[in-house]
């Protein structure tokens, strides 16, 4: 097992490792009793999440899932890998330190709207424009859960909570925009109930090596029910959302007959038939930061929630760029010498 | 009148001499500070200093507020303080006069810079006619130099500006007092070299500079003496000068090479806390990852993860940003992970004043998180010190598993020592295993002498664990609610803490064990009780001064060395918090002595209130 994996003890996230590794679902779950609210759009990603786990290659005491305060940071109990539930807002911090001084581990990090975008904010922009290589997932369910029911960074204007009850004067947050104003080096975006997207979505992201910011639309049956609903609702999906895939034009509905073309420097929804053709359509691009930014401003009721990999591009992490600081003072200066480094350069001795 | 060639100029021999350099913070003042020191040090005076530089990276030149100084003592027997009061003043503008001349005592000497006394620097220091000449200086025994023309004078013919000439003046005030001071040049001549490899004509000037200065005090009849310090009989041993900062930043990374851990520091930049962060920066060779982080919870939360993977993870800063980590440390604390906190103390509250000394964190690194969340307390009483409690901070944290503060303050940060040099095989192996054997692992089972959990990282097999902020349960590590569970960890925490006791040194007691008075200290007051102590001592009293390095927990022996003296004075640069904390710890009247100006106290300050402490006892027991 050992020998497929890279040098310096970095195993290599491969699929050929995973065959040799030959870890299931079962391996990844906790003896912990999950309690979240029956109902909760967070079971599924838990069952994505350790669905997806084995296909890494990593070996599961490399794997560490860290998370701050809401119900999203529960999920690190579940998970049989190592786990840190930490405090609000933090995890992004937390696992910027550890994937510092630990590059051989596979890290996500689990948190909510509230979590990341409002007490953590600073620590996700900070991780992100730093690529530091962590795997965001942010459960985006448009409400404060586990203090049972206050509005968040990105519950809509006019939103009536327990703490709003005219209804929320601030403006949402868009997160995806946040994500690419800080660079992330990949975004991503799926849904809570849509099994199979989530699960390629959290594969694509688990791959990726960098900063991974995926946000996951979920559903709180108890204080925001029907959250997403008006574009997630099976009967409906189709037709208001977009799927993306890289190098493919941006078609969407029930009948693959909806696309969005650029029209001047403005998106635009057009019907496919004898005024459009599929040539006329957008091609996504997930190298491309303009295609990127502007899918980013695209909701749902002017125009079909984009869901899919909306950027993913490679450049160094900020756990190479450490180690390779070191890596090449030592090179030039040789490992350091304690004695040397106490005594100074401006010594006298006292006979 | 004698030529300038044979002048005979009269050597006078001194036991101690102090000097501050003031001048705009664009003068140099504390590289000619420093400078002064090295060559000081370098003969083998003993030295103490204290720069004291405005918050103001660059106030309006001339200002009040832009005034930057450096004050130095040296001396041929043992000093702690870098001296109460100047005995001379060397005041490169009208404004450096008017901030200092109110410490300067009468008949002290006071060399200025006559060139910068303009009408313009006049009116920006607010004097309504030149101090120079209104005979308001009587008092000083005054040398007025016209240091800008003859130092230009000295370096025509260089191809640099007017204004780069006048950059190297403060060498030519150096140049001076090397020569009134009897002191070489060497030293810095070869230190111009070596900074202005580069800038050929700007070592060539700052070398002329210097040169001219010296050259100035042989040829100029202004000065009727000059003065000798002899060496100071110090240890045999190799010496090299020391700030607390690079004391602290030493520690850290010996600590690392000698526990077989990679070092991680997460800070945020802050005054005056940074320099450990550029310190440790410059370590890569030995491994050490540092961490500018956007904010000081990130700098924490940083450390935490790097803990958590096995690294020593620390984190460093000020005041206001211990208040920033608070929560951060108190998951450390629930968690029980290693981490070592730098808190390089100043004057607060809120920003306060950022340049300047304060020891008022204490209570704020003992108590200021919510709910009992103890964790373990080291301060250096010197720069020379902070060395060593660097190095025990790390040993504690690891063996303890715990959270440790680091306690400094700005005055051990920038001050400055002679420091013997420790041979690296002298120091101790601080190294604790990682828990890598399955059997029988539990998250929060505990070592029964230490009470510390085991280590357990990520990237161990069969390990996999979750920890967290919520309480634990005890032994396992789960999630707990438990009420007597709870109740039970707390006394834990705390228990492991309280241990530590019987892993440190007794509290010292320099002085009559028993007597009339115990002056209690911790921290930078070091140098000024144990002088005036010392001096009280001499005078036949009965007085004894110990000093506390570890805060939490107390040395084991603290109440009996409280309880062994009539009277206990506790002075400290804040309102009353060790005293307190004896107080309510031991049940003795402690009398707390509280001075917060920003500054060190002085020597004889210290001696007077305990002079005035002994004859309330003497009256009493009349």
């Amino acid at each position: 097992m050992t020998d497929t994996l890279s040098p310096g003890g970095q195993p290599a996230l491969s699929p050929q490792n995973a065959a040799i590794i030959q870890l299931t679902r079962k391996d990844f779950v906790s003896d912990q009793e999950v309690r979240w609210c029956p109902g909760c759009g967070d079971y599924s990603i838990l069952a994505q999440t350790q669905k997806v786990m084995p296909d890494f290659g990593y070996p599961k005491e490399n794997i560490v899932f860290i998370s701050g305060i809401g119900c999203s940071g529960r999920l690190p109990y579940y998970m049989n890998t190592y786990g840190f539930h930490s405090i609000h807002g933090r995890a992004p911090a937390i696992a910027t330190g550890l994937k510092a001084a630990r590059p051989d581990l596979m890290v996500w990090v689990i948190t909510g709207d509230g979590d990341a975008l409002s007490i953590g904010g600073n620590h996700l922009i900070h991780s992100m424009r730093r690529n530091v290589d962590i795997r965001v997932i942010m459960f985006n369910n448009r409400i404060y859960g586990l203090t049972k029911g206050q509005a968040s960074p990105t519950s809509e204007i006019g939103k009536v909570t327990k703490s709003t009850p005219l209804g929320t004067v601030d403006y949402p947050i868009s997160p995806l925009t946040i994500a690419l104003a800080a660079e992330a080096s990949f975004i991503a975006r799926s849904v809570d109930t849509h099994t199979e997207h989530l699960q390629q979505t959290l594969t694509r992201a688990g791959f990726h090596r960098g900063s991974v910011f995926t946000e996951v639309l979920q559903n709180c049956n108890i204080f925001n029910d029907g959250a997403h609903r008006e574009f997630t609702d099976r009967d409906v999906r189709e037709d208001r959302m977009l799927v993306l895939e890289h190098g493919q034009p941006m078609i969407f509905g029930k009948d693959r007959d909806m696309g969005l073309r650029l029209n001047g420097y403005q998106p635009e929804v057009v019907k496919l038939g004898d005024d459009f053709r599929v040539e006329d359509l957008l091609v996504h691009d997930e190298q491309d930061p303009l295609i990127a930014f502007m899918l980013s401003r695209l909701y749902w009721p002017d125009f079909p929630v984009p869901v899919g990999v909306i950027r993913d591009v490679r450049r160094p992490t900020h756990d190479e760029l450490v180690t390779n600081q070191i890596e090449e003072a030592i090179a030039a200066r040789g490992e350091g010498n304690l004695q040397a480094l106490l005594s100074g350069n401006d010594t006298w001795t006292v006979k | 009148m004698t030529t300038t060639n044979e002048r005979e100029i009269p050597m006078e021999e001194l036991e101690r001499v102090t000097i501050r350099f003031a001048g705009d913070s664009g003068d140099g003042m504390q590289v000619t500070g420093t400078q002064f020191t090295r060559t000081s040090a370098v003969f083998g005076n003993d030295v103490s200093t204290l720069p004291d530089f405005p918050a103001e990276i660059r106030a309006p030149a001339g200002s009040l507020p832009g005034v930057s100084g450096f004050q130095i003592s040296f001396s041929s027997t043992d000093i702690h303080t870098p001296g109460d009061e100047p005995d001379v003043l060397v005041a490169m503008n009208p404004a450096a006069l008017k901030v200092n001349l109110g410490e300067l005592p009468a008949g002290a000497a006071l060399i200025v810079n006559e060139d910068a006394f303009t009408a313009t620097n006049l009116a920006k220091a607010g004097y309504a006619s030149n101090p120079l000449k209104d005979g308001s200086l009587h008092n000083w025994n005054v040398f007025s130099i016209p240091i800008s023309t003859l130092n230009t004078r000295a370096l025509e013919g260089l191809e640099m500006t007017s204004k780069q000439m006048d950059l190297t003046k403060n060498f030519f005030a150096l140049g001076v007092m090397f020569w009134l001071y009897e002191r070489s040049m060497e030293p810095t001549l070869q230190w111009i070299g070596d900074k202005f490899k580069k800038r050929p004509v700007f070592a060539d000037a700052n070398k002329r500079a210097l040169r001219a200065g010296y050259a100035f005090g042989e040829t100029t009849e202004i000065f009727h003496s000059r003065y000798m310090v002899p060496r100071a009989p110090q240890r045999p041993g190799t010496y090299r000068n020391l700030t607390g900062n690079e004391g602290a930043a030493l520690g850290f990374v010996a600590a690392s090479v000698k526990a077989n851990r990679p070092l991680f520091y997460g800070s945020y930049p802050i005054t005056p806390a940074s320099d450990i962060l550029h310190e440790l920066a410059s370590y890569k060779t030995f491994g050490v990852k540092t961490f500018q982080a956007e904010d000081e919870i990130a700098a924490i939360g940083s450390a935490i993860g790097a803990s958590y993977g096995g690294a020593m993870g620390m984190t460093g800063t000020s005041g206001p940003g211990i208040a920033l980590k608070s929560e951060a440390m108190g998951l450390a604390v629930m968690v029980e992970l290693p981490l070592v906190v730098v808190d390089v103390q100043r004057a607060g509250p809120s920003t306060g004043m950022p340049t300047k000394n304060e020891q008022a964190d204490l209570l704020q690194v003992l108590y200021g998180r919510n709910s009992d969340s103890p964790v373990a307390v080291v301060a250096p009483a010197t720069p020379g010190e902070t060395f060593w409690y660097a190095f025990e901070a790390w040993r504690l944290a690891l063996k303890y598993m715990t959270p440790v503060v680091f306690l400094s303050d700005a005055f051990l940060a920038t001050g400055a020592e002679p420091w013997p040099i420790p041979s690296v095989d002298d120091l101790p192996d601080i190294s604790v295993p990682n828990r890598t054997e399955k059997a029988g692992f539990r998250p929060y089972d505990r070592d029964p002498q230490t009470l510390a959990r085991p280590w357990a990282v990520p990237g161990t097999p069969g390990l996999e664990h979750r920890i967290g902020g919520l309480e634990k349960a005890d032994l396992t590590g789960n999630v707990s609610y438990d009420p007597e569970n709870h109740h039970r960890m707390q006394e834990l925490r705390q228990a492991k803490i309280a241990g530590i006791a019987n892993d440190i040194p007794e509290l010292e007691v320099n002085g009559p064990a028993e007597g009339d008075l115990l002056i209690l200290g911790w921290g930078s007051t070091y140098g000024s009780i144990r002088s005036a102590v010392e001096r009280l001592q001499a005078r036949g009293h009965s007085v004894a001064h110990a000093h506390m390095r570890y805060l939490n927990p107390f040395p084991r022996n603290t109440g009996d060395v409280v309880k062994a003296y009539k009277r206990v004075m506790i002075p400290e640069i804040n309102l009353g918090q060790l005293s307190m904390l004896i107080r309510a710890r031991y049940l003795v009247d402690a009398q707390g002595y509280n001075k917060v100006r920003g500054k060190p106290f002085r020597i004889s300050e210290i001696e007077a209130e305990a002079e005035r402490l002994i004859a309330e006892l003497r009256g009493a027991s009349r």
